[in-house]
């Protein structure tokens, strides 16, 4: 498993390196916008990312309402955690792009808004998962999950469904991009794609990690006690 | 429309976001490791 995860986390920086010179190099520039349009390349593919994380999530966290399974529920903490950082990417990437071409950092459009939401709904997730310590908190925070989930397709189609500045899809309904920019575009979807599952495996593996260690500690200080129990014993029985 | 220095920010602030990410997992993982690790020799 070491060797696999290696060889693809090699995989996944030479895509990175590779993307990168597509997106700064390659691409022809947009006629319109200018070099701004290259914000693009990163921005489309760290949303999907993180849509892709948050699916992750989603089915991580039904997964352990069904069958109770630790893996499953430490899957869904690194998932939320890896596509909060993808969002938080895609929230500053996009006001850095709406600058130049809007005028403004920010407006209360409806996808803007709406990924602000979703945002600020698995921030929350992980606040939950980060300061409640009871044995209830991963089933609240997986049917917390599943609400989130659902603010992911009113993402995806508020575009289609609503009047929106935020520009139209470039693939399939409502646009198209050149071959070389489509090229680019694809390159970095799939280094973003695979980047993000690399990051979620390791944040996946320090979670089973935490909880070997907490287990320790509970073990540890259970034996402690039984000691400290046992040690005691004597000096009680002679004081009675 | 100069959007160059927008174009940087954007990628910057992207790779930072991601590095300082990953810092965080790596040096997670060393001290827990290491507390896994003291634990052992007790």
């Amino acid at each position: 498993m070491k060797r696999v995860f290696s060889i693809l986390s090699f995989l996944t920086a030479v895509l990175l390196v590779y993307g990168l010179y597509q997106a700064l190099v390659a691409a022809p520039t947009e006629q319109t916008m200018g070099d701004v349009q290259r914000i693009f390349y990163y921005h489309v593919p760290s949303a999907w990312t993180a849509f892709c994380l948050f699916f992750t999530n989603l089915f991580a966290s039904i997964a352990y309402l069904i069958w109770k399974n630790p893996k499953a529920d430490a899957l869904a903490v690194a998932s939320a955690e890896v596509g909060v950082v993808f969002c938080t990417i895609v929230l500053i990437t996009g006001p850095i792009w709406a600058r130049p071409v809007w005028g403004i950092w920010w407006t209360w459009d409806i996808r803007l808004t709406t990924t602000l939401v979703l945002w600020l709904i698995y921030v929350a997730y992980l606040v939950l998962r980060r300061f409640s310590d009871t044995a209830q908190t991963p089933v609240l925070a997986a049917v917390l999950a599943i609400f989130g989930a659902l603010d992911v397709p009113l993402v995806y189609f508020s575009i289609w469904f609503f009047r929106t500045q935020h520009p139209q899809p470039v693939m399939g309904k409502g646009g198209s991009l050149a071959p070389p920019m489509l090229y680019a575009f694809l390159m970095n979807l799939l280094a973003f794609t695979l980047f993000g599952i690399m990051v979620c495996w390791s944040r996946y593996r320090l979670e089973l990690l935490r909880r070997e260690v907490e287990a320790a500690h509970a073990m540890e200080s259970l034996v402690g006690a039984e000691t400290s129990a046992k040690a005691s014993l004597p000096l009680s029985r002679s004081v009675r | 429309m100069n959007g160059i220095k927008f174009l940087f920010a954007a990628y910057i602030a992207t790779w930072f976001i991601h590095g300082a990410y990953l810092t965080h997992l790596v040096r997670s993982f060393k001290r827990l490791r290491d507390e896994l690790r003291e634990m052992e020799k007790k």
